[in-house]
């Protein structure tokens, strides 16, 4: 049985506590919420922290609150579940709803947080594995070594942002409070990530995220497609997330933001403008996925041939485009069968 | 470190005194001989290990202890009322859902909770529902059918209504 | 998809009753009755290896290499027997030095290596302490010092370097067995042939994934005795092999299968786990228990070979075979294991399908420094299947034939040989390609060879451009394809030559009219349990849940080799028919004389004994049972099967031969997406043959899982290496199919009443997984157009092969070559093609038949 090291559990009540308990315990501590990721990578010595703070106990950081017309607030240790299933999430911010809702399995999302998720490690077929593998193979540098195993010449980690649900939040224009333990910062989603694998988050250990703000969702609509080898349990090897504002059938403001292409989300911001002004033709729709699959750059360390992820960035970027533009006939194939 | 915990499970309450690194799994397994959780992977990738909190199907392999006191811990033991079965353990066992039985608790309070929810659930959505439990010996035609079963069974007698 | 029950799912075959079903009412057989052990599994009662806590049990840990091959300098314990909480560590040393394997042949396995590793999970050392925690740190304490070797990880690699050796016997440098077999001229064959064809295909290696991880505990009591709980299919050949592993006389060591959470093929080697968890044991003088963690299942698996095929066949113009030429390469990993059979049924089983008048096999063993395979449910005959029904179908294009029609043109006729001496009894292969055929719409949705219009030419949109993106819903493509094939209903010779049965029964009646029935076949989910109970309850007339059955120890139960090459039901089924009709006797013979009639007029039923015209004064069973008691003693009977002795008169013919083969034909319907290569199944159709269903429940239960590992297989289960290492040994990157992965099985049972099974009963258990992996190739070319000649079909492949087409080359994707590779001389036997069966073979240990036939 693949079992936990051994640590000790506090569980503050509230999240300048979580903070403090951090900075107190030095290097040796982390937070935890769902700890779908973290025991996970901890039963393979990925971590081993001597002292978790669980944020369960804080109310603070539970619920959805606000409406659309204005914004919602999501406290970050709102499961899955209840993300994808929140109504106003699922009618106003469509694509956060699917994304929450195509994590892992149903069990996964009932405990995983979107805080978690925001934050969840990357990954890698060399280092998603238990200690004796990695010590076979021959540690790399995110944990452990000091050489990187997918690009041997490299000086940096190339793991994977394999979260669902941060390119969707991206492409929202969603914001993120962070509650440290020196005083509290709210940024853009965005700057929360850094192109490294190991370092992969701006934020400092003892900064906990405590809001994720949704923009008024006024005109939006979005989608998200996530490329994986099975309907369930698979991290994406690629997440397409776009979101548009349409006025009478015209692009007015578009974002298009890939996941599990780089260390972070990527955006595709010439894709994006390039639909800016137009309609949702096919022709529109082919050039924006070309475009859009530029900043892709895959690396051959997750499920499937990193040049097959490469060329589904323009599918699928193709495919949610179709779909947000009402062009997609799905079933039509069905059909000429029947 | 040790740490003293009061866990209810099938609605009795017990005492433990274990290490807070135990996962549910093991707790419930080696500390309470609740070995009907089965587990296959420990990692959350199988489903196998699956248990109600609160009514909702977790991982018990990534769940800990601490984090569970004062809610009700369901297990595969704690399904039958008394000597009745609940009405998906006898569709299963009639079906033949259950093969070599180790994915069985695991589906059947998948399964439990699907059905209190969504009292007739299209086979699409009995799919979705357990589409977080690898099955490998039936091809998931007879668990899906023995679903369908006791869904149909509850569904005529709503005093039962579990 | 459907979203209601579909009738149709399940039903019985409506052709021609067997004669033997008009003439008997059964009361039990052929009844969907829940499995016997099912309120125990769905209680979560059902006690697995690794839910045994016994009194002061230490836990226990295997030290594992981790170098794909490597030379063992030192093993230096000290640290960890250092450590508190540890109670003993273990190497090879601490052994007897003896190497086993679970084939007399290949005997080159050690518990614990001592002198060399020869792949990444090959164990090393073993600990027992405290807790698994306690064990897990002493093992990061042993410090062994290796000297890495060139590692060959290919079957090409292995063949490329005969200066590395992985082993030292074998048929050749790093060749574990090369065969070859040839029945009648080939070559005259193809030159009568209208049409020949070559093609290669490959098989990627895959594993069971049992849900349940091996586990086993151990107790060696004070007085010298054994006793090991394990997760296994076969506690025979585990308690043979312990004696010798251990140098313990088998006398003295009992092991019991506890119930085995699915298993396929996983659980038939005696494992590092086992072996250590017995001599830790022994030193500690506690219970020890190991529980293998998900990642060593990978390691220790023995699962599907990768194979690489070059086959050609010749076709005459009406789709007729005029001879098969097959040649096989297996990379076999670094042991034995099972695999010379494996080599054996990559080639002897082909024959079984369809007429095939001339044969020629040639197949090696390769040995790799990778996980060792072995038999996986369908043991060894999936790769080739897949080869020879795609091939067929290719053909059937060039012939201008329906495929469905091509080979219900070339069955065999019942009751002959094949041309490797395989005896046939009876066949319901016609019946099920009609019945698939039938039900899945065939005719109507099957639209004929004509390829779908090439695809159009791409528009150059920048060096991405590469696919059609735009061109939406038509990127779906819907595709049909169809396949057969054979399996054996289990093998007609034991692992180790003996005159003996391959299974036992003992049943005793007890004066309360309930019966034991004691077996040592192991339930690994199938139903065995419920079989032998089943069985009995027909022949008494009683009801099954007034037995109970008693498995799987060697202490208690007569022997049964093991739950493998679907022998089971027919082995130990036989078995305990003929238990029961001697039990039966000697009840009928104290009835008899009560009721003043001749035993031979005596019905049972309705658990009573009596005369079917004078039902009123029949007597309850538990009346019975103390009237045959008191006249004869003990009720306790034995039942013995060993199978009819058929194997050719050649070498190796020994490989094959079976009582009677079960038969399956697949439709499969799925949908191809042009853009993204993904597939997506709908429906599967299969028809079985079954020669009687015993339990149609138990037995569509097996049909269904078998589709089911069929799809996993060829769309996405593959066991791949890097650097030496297993690249996904976890749940979460070997990919198993889940629910929304698994269409709709459509499952058809045909009854052909075998004279060889009981009550006319064939397998069920692994036959059924053979055609679906080459009916999803062929429908995946009927959908797009393009071969995939590769297990398996990964979307990079079907738009590597769209691609082609794209630019009006060959549509195929599959392997371009074969090693340059001598194989033995042929030993050269007649085809015996289309000679009848011989009359009945007699079987040891069968009763004369009495006039109390049991059907
Ligand atoms: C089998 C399996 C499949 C998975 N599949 C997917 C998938 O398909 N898509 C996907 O996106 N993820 C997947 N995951 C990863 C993970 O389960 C999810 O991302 C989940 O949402 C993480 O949430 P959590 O609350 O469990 O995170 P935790 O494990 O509790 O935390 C993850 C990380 O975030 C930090 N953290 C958590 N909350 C906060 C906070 N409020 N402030 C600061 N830091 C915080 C923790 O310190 C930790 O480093 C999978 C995991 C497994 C085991
Ligand atoms: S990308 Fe390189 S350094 Fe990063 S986890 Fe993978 S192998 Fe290690
Ligand atoms: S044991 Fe596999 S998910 Fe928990
Ligand atoms: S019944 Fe064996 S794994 Fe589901």
């Amino acid at each position: 049985m693949m079992r936990l090291p051994a640590f000790t559990y506090l569980a503050p009540p509230t999240v300048a506590e979580a903070a403090r308990a951090v900075v107190e315990h030095g290097g040796e501590a982390m937070l935890v919420a769902g700890g779908t990721d973290l025991y996970p990578n901890m039963k393979r010595r990925q971590f081993e922290p001597k002292v978790l703070i669980g944020l369960g106990a804080i109310r603070e950081l539970r619920g959805v609150s606000g409406r659309a017309r204005e914004g919602l607030r999501i406290g970050p240790t709102t499961t899955l579940t209840a993300v994808a299933r929140h109504p106003e999430i699922a009618r106003h911010y469509g694509a956060l709803a699917t994304a929450a809702g195509l994590v892992s399995s149903p069990q996964l999302r009932n405990m995983g947080t979107i805080g978690g998720n925001v934050c969840v490690d990357t990954r890698c077929n060399y280092y998603n594995q238990a200690y004796e593998w990695r010590k076979a193979i021959g540690f790399c540098m995110k944990k452990d070594g000091d050489i990187c195993l997918v690009a041997p010449s490299s000086s940096r980690c190339w793991a994977v942002s394999s979260s669902d649900t941060a390119p969707v939040l991206w492409s929202l224009g969603a914001r993120v409070r962070l509650v440290g333990a020196t005083g509290e910062r709210t940024m853009p989603v965005e700057a929360l990530y850094r192109d490294d694998g190991i370092e992969y988050l701006a934020k400092r250990p003892d900064e906990v995220l405590a809001d994720i703000l949704l923009p008024p969702a006024d005109g939006w609509t979005s989608a998200y497609l996530k490329l994986r080898r099975r309907g369930s349990f698979d991290f994406p090897v690629l997440g397409v997330a776009v979101a548009l504002r349409i006025e009478g059938a015209v692009v007015r403001d578009a974002k298009i933001v890939l996941g599990a292409v780089a260390s972070l989300p990527r955006s595709a911001p010439a894709a994006a403008s390039a639909l800016v002004g137009e309609r949702l033709t096919p022709e529109v729709i082919t050039r924006v996925a070309d475009l859009a699959a530029g900043p892709a750059k895959p690396l051959d360390n997750t499920d499937y041939a990193h040049f097959y992820r490469k060329k589904m960035t323009r599918v699928f970027v193709a495919r949610a485009l179709r779909r947000l533009g009402g062009l997609d006939g799905e079933g039509r194939a069905e059909e000429e069968v029947a | 470190m040790k740490t003293r915990l009061s866990l209810t499970v099938n609605g009795e309450t017990h005492e433990v005194l274990v290490p807070v690194h135990k996962t549910l799994l093991e707790v419930l397994r080696e500390d309470l001989g609740l070995t009907g959780t089965k587990h296959g992977c420990e990692l959350g990738e199988c489903g196998t290990c699956t248990v109600l909190v609160e009514g909702e199907p977790v991982l018990s392999c990534l769940a800990l202890p601490v984090e569970m006191e004062g809610r009700a811990i369901t297990t595969v033991e704690g399904m039958a009322e008394g000597s009745t079965l609940h009405p998906l353990q006898q569709a299963f066992a009639e079906l033949g859902a259950a093969q070599c039985g180790y994915c069985t608790p695991g589906i059947l309070l998948t399964a439990q909770r699907l059905l209190e929810d969504n009292p007739v659930p299209t086979r699409t959505e009995i799919k979705e529902a357990l589409a977080g439990n690898l099955c490998r010996c039936t091809g998931y035609t007879k668990i899906l059918d023995a679903v369908e079963l006791a869904a149909l069974r509850m569904g005529r007698q709503p005093a039962a209504g579990r | 998809m459907g979203t209601t029950p579909d009738p149709s799912r399940s039903m019985l075959s409506e052709g021609a009753k067997p004669p033997s079903m008009e003439k008997h009412e059964f009361s039990v057989i052929g009844r969907p009755l829940p499995k016997i052990d099912a309120w125990a599994k769905v209680t979560g009662e059902t006690k697995y290896a690794d839910d045994l806590f016994l009194p002061r049990m230490a836990y226990g840990k295997i030290l594992r290499s981790p170098h794909p091959h490597a030379l063992i300098r030192r093993i230096d314990t000290t640290r960890a027997r250092a450590l508190p909480g540890v109670y003993a560590v273990i190497t090879g040393w601490d052994l007897p030095r003896v190497k086993f394997g679970i084939l007399p042949v290949s005997q080159d396995e050690e518990a614990l290596c001592t002198e060399k590793v020869r792949m990444v999970g090959d164990a090393v050392a073993a600990v027992a302490a405290a807790d698994e925690e306690t064990a897990a740190r002493a093992c990061e304490l042993i410090d062994v010092e290796y000297e890495p070797l060139a590692s060959l990880m290919s079957i090409e690699e292995s063949l490329g370097h005969p200066e590395v050796r992985i082993h030292e016997y074998g048929d050749g440098p790093n060749v574990h067995k090369n065969v070859s077999l040839q029945f009648g001229d080939v070559e005259a064959a193809f030159a009568r042939a209208d049409l020949v064809r070559e093609d290669v295909f490959f098989f990627e290696g895959n594993t069971h994934l049992p849900m349940e991880q091996h586990a086993a505990v151990a107790a060696w009591g004070p007085d010298g005795k054994l006793t090991l709980w394990s997760s296994t299919q076969t506690p025979h050949y585990v308690h043979r092999l312990l004696a010798k592993i251990l140098d313990v006389p088998a006398a003295h060591i009992r092991v019991i299968a506890t119930a085995v959470g699915g298993a396929f093929g996983g659980k038939l080697d005696p494992f590092a786990h086992e072996i250590a968890a017995c001599k830790l044991s022994q030193l500690t003088g506690r219970p020890v228990k190991i529980a293998c963690t998900r990642e060593e299942v990978f390691y220790i698996h023995r699962g599907r070979h990768p194979v690489l095929m070059w086959i050609k066949t010749g076709f005459t113009q009406d789709g007729g075979i005029t001879g098969c030429h097959l040649k096989t390469w297996l990379d076999g990993g670094a042991y034995g294991s099972y695999g010379v059979a494996s080599v054996f049924y990559t080639g002897v089983i082909n024959p079984v399908t369809y007429k095939i008048p001339v044969y020629k096999f040639e197949g090696a063993r390769i040995f790799t420094n990778k996980p060792p395979c072995g038999p996986k449910r369908g043991h060894g005959t999936p790769q080739p299947r897949f080869a020879l029904e795609c091939q067929i179908d290719k053909a059937a294009e060039q012939l201008g034939l329906d495929p469905a029609e091509m080979r219900k043109r070339i069955l065999h006729e019942p009751f002959t040989k094949t041309a490797n001496h395989l005896t046939v009894t009876t066949i319901g292969l016609g019946e099920c390609i009609d019945k698939v055929v039938e039900a899945s719409g065939w005719r109507r949705k099957w639209k004929g060879w004509c390829r779908p219009p090439a695809l159009p030419a791409q528009p150059v949109l920048g060096e991405a451009s590469e696919g059609a993106v735009t061109s939406a819903p038509s990127d779906k493509k819907r595709g049909i394809g169809i396949a057969c094939s054979a399996y054996l209903t289990g093998a007609g010779t034991a692992i180790y030559w003996n005159s003996m049965p391959h299974s036992g029964v003992l049943l005793r009646a007890d004066r309360g009219g309930g019966i034991a029935v004691l077996c040592g076949a192991t339930d690994i989910g199938q139903g065995s349990d419920s079989i032998l109970a089943y069985l009995p309850a027909e022949i008494l007339g009683i009801d099954p849940k007034d037995i109970r059955v008693h498995a799987a120890d060697t202490d208690l139960t007569p022997v049964d080799l093991g739950s493998y090459s679907s022998r089971v039901t027919l082995m130990c089924g036989t078995a305990a028919i003929q238990a029961a009709e001697r039990l039966k006797g000697a009840i009928a013979e104290a009835t008899g004389r009560k009721l003043g009639v001749a035993p031979q007029r005596l019905a049972f039923r309705d658990r009573k004994v009596g005369v079917p015209d004078d039902w009123d004064k029949a007597i309850p069973f538990a009346q019975a049972v103390e009237l045959a008691e008191s006249m004869h003693g003990v009720l306790a009977f034995a039942g013995s099967y060993a199978p009819p002795k058929r194997a050719g008169k050649y070498k190796g013919g020994g490989v094959g031969p079976s009582p009677c083969y079960s038969y399956s034909a697949c439709v499969v319907d799925l949908t191809v997406d042009e853009e993204s290569g993904e597939v997506e199944l709908h429906d599967v159709w299969i028809a079985h043959d079954i020669g009687r269903a015993l339990n149609p429940l138990l037995v569509e239960g097996q049909v269904e899982g078998s589709v089911y590992m069929g799809i996993g297989e060829a769309l996405m289960e593959a066991q791949i290496f890097r650097k030496g290492l297993h690249k996904n040994p976890s749940m979460l990157e070997y990919k198993s199919p889940t629910t929304l992965e698994t269409p709709e099985i459509h499952t058809i049972l045909v009854e052909t009443d075998d004279p060889e099974g009981p009550f006319g009963a064939k397998e069920a258990g692994q036959g059924p997984l053979l055609p679906v992996i080459p009916a999803i190739a062929n429908a995946v070319y009927d959908a797009v157009g393009v071969r995939i000649d590769e297990i398996p079909i990964v979307p990079e492949k079907i738009l590597k092969g769209l691609e082609l087409r794209r630019q009006g080359k060959p549509p195929r994707v599959g392997p371009e070559r074969i090693p340059l590779f001598t194989f033995k001389e042929p030993i050269v036997v007649e085809s015996a093609f289309g000679q009848p069966a011989e009359a009945m073979a007699a079987r040891p240990f069968a009763d004369a038949p009495s006039s109390g036939d049991s059907r």
